[in-house]
């Protein structure tokens, strides 16, 4: 059984359909990656998946573990493990981190049936989780990122990834805007959380991430559909004869 | 010639009241008497603020006043309020000097005034207005203008009793001074505390006031608080509502800076049918620093209206203004924020915001954010933010697996958070803060301290 499954999935936000029949199967233990310019729907198919309320599925479905999720809210999604690193994290001025992720992990702990952790053991976890992605330990002692730097906001994600230890993680461009340094420590991070009991779902509008992050599959999105998928060595294609290629390649085969 | 008395206007019932009450019943010092007729002639004249009141516009307080609230000038000695009531309302932890009102009316047996430092008087307003004459004429309705305001008229007229605190030069009061506004009566009361706060030059004082309810019969309060800051003086000021939803207000507060001085006021309005607080602000002397931060949640069918003037009336002062509104239910809410710079009050800093969050299509807030600037060397911000609770923020949490219920209740909670920060007193702070918890927490569990 595969860990994702989306067949012919169709969405659609204020009557504007963005995906127009997405095919994807991700097993557990793997990396894909899902280029494509901008505007292509990569980011919409990643809020979809985490269950954001605003768009609306026409068609298709998604499967996890082999059971349909389309149905379930975005923490019954978060419970049975589906993580979204965002591509803008929110800034929650007056929200601690602590307490944030006290409440987070104990529920998504609890769904798993888990006991929940201590105040102690919380604080190691942090501490430990912190120190494996590179993330400034001060940073869990203020306000969830507000006032974090791109780069900190974008560890955060992957900091909070390592705590609550999911089974699908969907990276939504968290290498945009960040410089090479940032780049590599979160990259580092995220090679640091691959295990063969977790699928990622890396998704890049830039090839140079996957310098970092060696994906098992690329698939590449133009308007709403998965047009190309290969291996690692797409990506590089990509990079040298840009995605007009493949839009004038599908337009072939269309 | 037999009038009865549904054939009145509530302004006329109240003149009648106070001509009844005029003599035996509102005793005082002499120069008390003068300014109590002043004040219900103007009353009279002024009259209760009608349907085209710009100032009450959106709050019906007149319409209030039409029940028949009956005016009390003599304490109710079966007031029932028990040492053990007291206790129950007094925040844990904290070291103060208390003084109960009960109904408006002083009570020896339920205060604990305890230990002052020299020269500190910390009392009944009735009692001190007879032994501290000299301080009562130089401070009394000096502050609070009873000329132009309907309200302030009123309770001026009245003046019975209240609390009366006196901090003398260079004297730093290290306790909280503690007024505990208790409710308690089987009838329909119209309850008129009058309190005196003198800070004197370099003093330090902080006064906390705290409104409660105990009974369930209708109360209507208009209460008026005179805080004199005087030069380099530091005086930090709470005023905390938690009253019953049969329990109405009309809340004066009128704040005189001096020279050098510091006044912050921060005003919580928890529960309550009809809340109107009217805080006036003068910083008459250069170099003054005026705060004033306000919390209001309504829920159910709740009206909590908040009117502040902050007049900078000299050179080089600085105002800080933070109001934050959650409303809920069927709840209304009302901002209206005046900053006024004189012409020559220059370099003077002022901000001034306003920001709510709405949990219903039924619930509504008014607000108004205005600056009046005749300088022209000054920094001013003004600003007003209302709506949901921020969606984005909402997905993000329940992303990392929260409820619906549990991502709002930590979005308001650190929304709110931004004004409790602001208490200095620490167990004040804590017994707020887990109101605000309990208030927004998925189930509510059983009563808070201060249930609200």
């Amino acid at each position: 059984m595969a860990l994702l499954e989306i067949n012919d999935l169709h969405v659609s936000v204020e009557d504007s359909e963005i995906l127009r029949g997405v095919d994807l199967t991700i097993d557990t233990g793997q990396t894909h990656a899902i280029m494509g310019p901008n505007g292509s729907g990569k980011s919409t198919l990643a809020k979809v998946l985490a269950g954001r309320e605003e768009y609306e599925v026409d068609r298709g479905s998604v499967l996890f573990e082999g059971e349909d999720i389309l149905g379930d809210e975005p923490d019954e999604r978060a419970e049975k493990g589906i993580f979204l690193a965002f591509q803008y994290p929110v800034e929650l001025p007056g929200v601690s981190m602590n307490n944030f992720l006290k409440e987070s992990v104990n529920k998504v702990r609890e769904a798993r049936g888990e006991e929940p952790l201590g105040a102690a053991d919380l604080l190691q976890q942090i501490r430990e989780k912190a120190e494996l992605v590179g993330l400034n330990a001060d940073l869990t002692k203020r306000s969830v990122n507000e006032g974090f730097s791109g780069g900190e906001k974008k560890r955060n994600e992957i900091f909070q990834l390592a705590m609550l230890e999911p089974k699908l993680a969907i990276m939504d461009e968290t290498d945009s805007g960040l410089d090479i340094d940032a780049l590599r420590a979160v990259a580092d991070g995220v090679n640091k959380l691959r295990t063969d009991d977790r699928g990622f779902m890396v998704i890049t509008h830039y090839q140079r991430l996957l310098n970092y992050i060696v994906p098992d599959r690329v698939h590449v999105m133009i308007d709403g559909r998965i047009v190309r998928s290969g291996g690692k060595e797409l990506a590089v294609e990509l990079e040298d004869k840009g995605y007009e290629w493949v839009r004038e390649d599908a337009a072939v085969a269309a | 010639m037999s009038t009865s008395s549904t054939d009145l206007s509530a302004e006329e019932r109240l003149v009648q009241a106070f001509e009844a009450n005029e003599g035996q019943a509102l005793n005082g010092a002499a120069s008390l008497g003068e300014i109590r007729r002043e004040a219900i002639s103007r009353f009279s004249t002024l009259g209760l603020p009608g349907p085209k009141s710009e100032a009450y516009k959106y709050s019906p307080v007149t319409r209030a006043l039409r029940h028949e609230y009956e005016v009390n000038v003599d304490a109710e000695p079966e007031h029932g309020v028990t040492e053990s009531d007291v206790d129950d309302l007094l925040l844990p932890g904290l070291d103060a000097h208390i003084i109960t009102l009960v109904n408006g009316r002083f009570d020896a047996d339920l205060s604990r005034i305890g230990d002052l430092p020299d020269g500190v008087i910390a009392r009944d307003f009735h009692g001190a207005s007879a032994e501290h004459a000299d301080l009562i004429s130089e401070h009394f309705a000096q502050y609070a203008d009873h000329r132009e305001r309907v309200f302030v008229a009123l309770n001026t007229a009245f003046t019975k009793d209240g609390a009366f605190v006196y901090v003398p030069n260079n004297t730093i009061l290290e306790k909280p001074i503690h007024v505990l506004n208790v409710t308690s009566t089987d009838r329909d009361l119209f309850i008129q505390p009058r309190n005196l706060v003198i800070a004197e030059q370099s003093a330090s004082a902080t006064v906390i006031e705290t409104d409660h309810t105990l009974t369930d019969s209708q109360t209507f309060t208009n209460a008026v608080t005179e805080i004199a800051v005087g030069a380099n003086a530091h005086v930090d000021h709470y005023k905390v509502q938690a009253e019953g939803e049969n329990a109405s207000q009309v809340n004066n507060i009128s704040a005189y800076q001096t020279r050098d001085s510091l006044f912050s006021t921060t005003t919580f309005t928890l529960s309550g049918r009809l809340v109107r607080n009217n805080l006036h602000i003068t910083a008459d002397a250069e170099n003054c620093e005026s705060r004033l931060y306000g919390l209001f949640m309504g829920r159910d069918e709740m009206h909590v209206d908040n009117s502040t003037l902050v007049d900078h009336t000299m050179p080089n002062c600085m105002s800080d203004e933070l109001y934050k509104g959650i409303l809920d239910d069927d709840a209304t809410g009302v901002f209206n924020g005046k900053v006024f710079v004189h012409r020559d009050a220059q370099n003077i800093k002022a901000y001034q915001s306003n920001d709510n969050i709405l949990l219903t299509n039924d619930a509504d807030i008014y607000t108004k954010p205005e600056l009046e600037i005749y300088a022209d060397d000054v920094q001013c911000s003004h600003g007003a933010t209302s709506g949901q609770l921020d969606e984005e923020a909402m997905f993000y949490l329940r992303s990392r697996g929260l409820s619906r219920s549990q991502a709002q209740s930590m979005l308001l909670v650190a929304f709110a958070g931004d004004i409790v920060d602001h208490v200095e007193v620490e167990p004040l702070r804590e017994v707020l803060s887990e109101t605000v918890t309990e208030r927004f927490a998925e189930t509510s569990e059983a009563a808070t301290r201060w249930k609200a």
